[in-house]
């Protein structure tokens, strides 16, 4: 199957993401590059442990008085529910239906920029109301680099799946574009589950001190 | 399409190769690239000597020497050994799968012009207020208490090449796993291949943690931040173990394509199939596997407690099980062999004691007690000479004179290449042998001059001497192949004449696309197996039919481009210069400005047609 041909929905193989061998390269590759995320995930993660509440003295906030919790279940929430549609932006990409498929990511597109407005307004009341900032700790430099270097993966997702649709907007769906497709939401299911290790290492865990 | 076969003027070639997304000419590119490094880091090394050579020596200051030194192993081991191992992996490893292409030509390249920004990023230190001086491990407790700008050109460099090893790596894996000729099972893989395959790995997992490391650093010494920070509840014991479990893997990353490299020539020379592949395979596996869980034995004096160094130890002592295996099916494989001493088995040859001793006296520092006397001594840097030069060195030495003719389509002299490997040998013993008697008698590493009547006047003065030995090995190396690009006299597929494996099947250097039409593999050493059989080449698995290739590019280089501009704006940040935020800016839309450009512009690439290959093949006057 050559990645150009013109399909119809009968034509449409059942796994438009692995039809042909430069999209099996990319499926594949992109599974690597998850890998090599969670290891500098990882890495993150063993830093931020290392420097909880590491403070140079009583005068900061520590995590269990710092962290706003009501605020990051809502923001989790959008986060979970955002990965549920990306899901069903995919079942419609295997069905052919590129109009059903950009419905969904956009939809995707808006739960992930509120969860990414929620978080700046976090930083943003942890920097004015506890002075707890990037540089008045190693606990904020630790805090704001792994919630941030997610933060960041968010932003450039919204920014990357954006672009997919807007280029693909008239051309409809082919063996081109769809394993694009698939990655992008491989990689917007990854800093989901990044998130929810956040969610429990920095702010579940953060609670019992 | 035939385009390709005609003469180019100069204009031309370099544009091609500022665009090219062919494996063979990005090998190239890393073998000039990592070969002009691996001059600079010998340069530093005779520096070194020279200030060494007599006590009390002025030759270099002491802030000189540690600036050397930092960028000596800097050099070598980010700048020119992996690229060199690069080169080799991009040039041969698809060839020996049977492939067209990598997986990602074009992340290829982008991996060889990130690289080679870095390190060229990394060396304009010396000529911006001062090069790194908290040696190549870059201790925060000494890079934060560097002045100037050194370890901040050592933080964004290695960043930026960084990035492209961990690409190469992913490229490599995909391309090994998606794309083997038919027939070419995993259990029919070179062992190059499979060296290959485990380093791909290694570099996946272990590159991240110093992207994390470094990013702390440059976040503490650019943008105000405190993770190193004791005084603002910092850990500078963060940095060691990031930085080791990267750096343990990293010297897997070096020494295990050096393992499939002289694997290739033990059995080519010996002419005999290796001996125990299945136990190859799984002993760089598993050497791949324990790289991970050793990193704490270059930290036994940290203080992590006794727990932590007898499990470090013992986890260390046992790489040495692996290692072993490797070394007599290396021995097997020539016994009983009719082996041909080529300049290439010259250093195979050698390999094996040079090699061994360095192991030794790695399970010697393993013990974690004993640990605390060798530590900080030159004792371990002879150890890890021993095993980096006698073991990685010698192997890309060795590849080089093996794979010329494959990558370049001409012989280096064997001559003078055995001239270079006995210089080498000989120099490189008397430099490093005398160094552990050096350390056990106290010498520290790492100072930059000792007082006389210590007892390390004659050894040092062996040490300096051995290193002229080794600078004459390289000077006739360069000779050697400039006087052989210059007498260019063409050979066949199989210059050697013991080819085992499928890239000895091609013409040298092979058509850009490799294979006309994909081989069938029926057992490990394909071609061989073919040879025996009296055949002439290889049994092909498809009829001849188009090929699709990629299209040339110039957005890699425009990618890494933008980074390297960004990393200036970073670098003169911690000035509060006006200008810096700019640049990052700028820099930073160069780069993602190309990405975005590749993203939406498509890439179908193009198609070889059939007629085409026919009408290729009557201008050489072969035969279809």
């Amino acid at each position: 199957m050559h990645a150009e041909e013109k399909l119809t929905y009968e034509t449409w193989p059942a796994e438009p993401e692995k039809s042909t061998l430069e999209a099996k390269n990319k499926f594949l590759g992109f599974w690597f590059f998850l890998g090599g995320e969670t290891v500098l995930f990882a890495s993150l993660f063993a830093t931020y442990l290392a420097l909880k509440d590491k403070v140079p003295d009583s005068s900061h906030t520590l995590a269990k008085d710092l962290y706003d919790l009501p605020l990051t279940f809502v923001a989790t929430m959008l986060l979970l529910t955002s990965s549920l549609t990306s899901v069903y932006a995919m079942y419609h990409m295997k069905n052919f239906n590129a109009k059903k498929m950009n419905i969904w990511l956009v939809l995707t597109l808006l739960l992930g920029l509120g969860f990414l407005g929620l978080e700046i307004y976090e930083f943003s009341h942890y920097v004015h109301e506890y002075h707890h900032t990037f540089t008045s700790s190693a606990f904020g430099s630790a805090f704001y680099t792994l919630v941030g270097f997610h933060g960041a993966h968010v932003a450039f997702g919204l920014l990357w799946i954006t672009t997919l649709i807007v280029r693909n907007a008239k051309r409809g769906l082919d063996l081109y574009n769809a394993p694009k497709f698939y990655v992008a939401s491989l990689y917007w299911h990854f800093i989901d589950v990044v998130w929810v290790f956040i969610f429990t290492v920095v702010y579940l865990m953060g609670m019992v001190g | 399409m035939s385009t390709y076969a005609q003469k180019k003027g100069f204009g031309a070639t370099l544009w091609d190769y500022l665009t090219t997304v062919d494996h063979k000419k990005i090998a190239i590119l890393y073998l000039i690239a990592g070969g002009f490094f691996f001059v600079i880091g010998g340069l530093e090394a005779v520096f070194i000597r020279i200030q060494l050579a007599v006590p009390n020596n002025d030759f270099v200051s002491a802030g000189l020497f540690n600036e050397i030194i930092t960028m000596h192993g800097t050099t070598m081991i980010f700048l020119a050994a992996m690229p060199l191992v690069f080169a080799f992996m991009n040039a041969i490893m698809p060839l020996q799968i049977g492939a067209r292409d990598v997986a990602f030509p074009f992340v290829n390249a982008l991996g060889f012009w990130l690289f080679f920004f870095g390190g060229v990023f990394l060396n304009l230190s010396w000529f911006f207020d001062g090069a790194p001086d908290a040696g190549w491990t870059s201790y925060a407790s000494l890079a934060m208490a560097s002045k100037g700008h050194g370890v901040d050109f050592y933080v964004l460099g290695l960043q930026i090449s960084g990035l492209g090893t961990l690409i190469g790596g992913i490229n490599f894996l995909v391309t090994i796993i998606n794309m083997r000729a038919p027939g070419m099972t995993y259990m029919r893989m070179p062992l190059f291949t499979w060296s290959t395959f485990v380093t791909s790995a290694l570099i996946l997992f272990a590159f991240p943690p110093l992207t994390v490391g470094l990013v702390l650093m440059m976040f503490d010494r650019m943008f105000g931040s405190n993770f190193f920070e004791t005084s603002m509840g910092g850990n500078t014991v963060i940095w060691e173990h990031l930085f080791w479990i990267f750096g343990h893997p990293e010297v897997y990353i070096l020494i295990l394509p050096a393992f499939g490299i002289f694997s290739e020539i033990f059995a080519m020379f010996s002419r005999k199939r290796l001996f125990g592949y299945s136990s190859m395979v799984f002993a760089t596996v598993l050497i791949g596997f324990l790289g991970f869980m050793v990193w704490a034995h270059h930290m036994f004096t940290t203080g992590l407690g006794p727990v932590a160094n007898a499990i470090f130890a013992v986890a260390t002592m046992a790489i040495g099980v692996p290692t072993g295996i490797k070394i007599f099916n290396w021995l097997l494989t020539m016994w009983g062999g009719s082996v041909k001493f080529t300049t290439p088995m010259h250093y195979a040859v050698a390999f094996i004691p040079s090699f061994v001793a360095g192991g030794v006296t790695g399970v010697m520092l393993a013990s974690a007690a004993a640990d605390y006397q060798y530590h900080d001594t030159y004792f371990v840097v002879a150890h890890f000479h021993y095993v980096i030069v006698g073991g990685v060195v010698f192997a890309l030495l060795a590849g080089t004179h093996l794979y010329w003719p494959k990558m370049f389509g001409t012989m280096l002299n064997e001559t003078l290449g055995k001239i270079t490997f006995w210089l080498f040998f000989i120099g490189f013993h008397m430099t490093f042998f005398i160094q552990h008697f050096l350390g056990l008698w106290g010498m520290p590493r790492r100072v930059f001059t000792y007082l006389p009547g210590q007892g390390f006047e004659t050894s040092n003065l062996i040490s300096s001497l051995g290193a002229v030995f080794m600078s004459l090995a390289v000077i006739v190396l360069l000779y050697n192949i400039i006087a052989t690009s210059v007498k260019n006299v063409r050979v066949g597929n199989d210059p050697w004449g013991d080819g085992r494996t499928l890239e000895w099947a091609l013409p040298s250097p092979p058509p850009f696309y490799n294979f006309k039409q994909l081989p069938l593999v029926r057992g490990l050493d394909a071609y061989w197996l073919e040879k025996m059989e009296g055949k002439k080449g290889m049994t092909p698995a498809e009829p001849v039919g188009d090929i699709h290739m990629p299209n040339a590019s110039f957005l890699p280089f425009v990618i890494a481009f933008g980074l390297f501009v960004a990393a200036f704006g970073a670098l003169y940040h911690m000035d509060d210069k006006a200008w810096s935020v700019p640049v990052i800016i700028i820099g930073l839309l160069i780069t993602f400005g190309a990405m975005f450009l590749r993203s939406v512009k498509d890439d179908h690439g193009f198609h070889i047609h059939k007629e085409e290959l026919m009408e290729d093949d009557k201008d050489k006057g072969v035969k279809a």
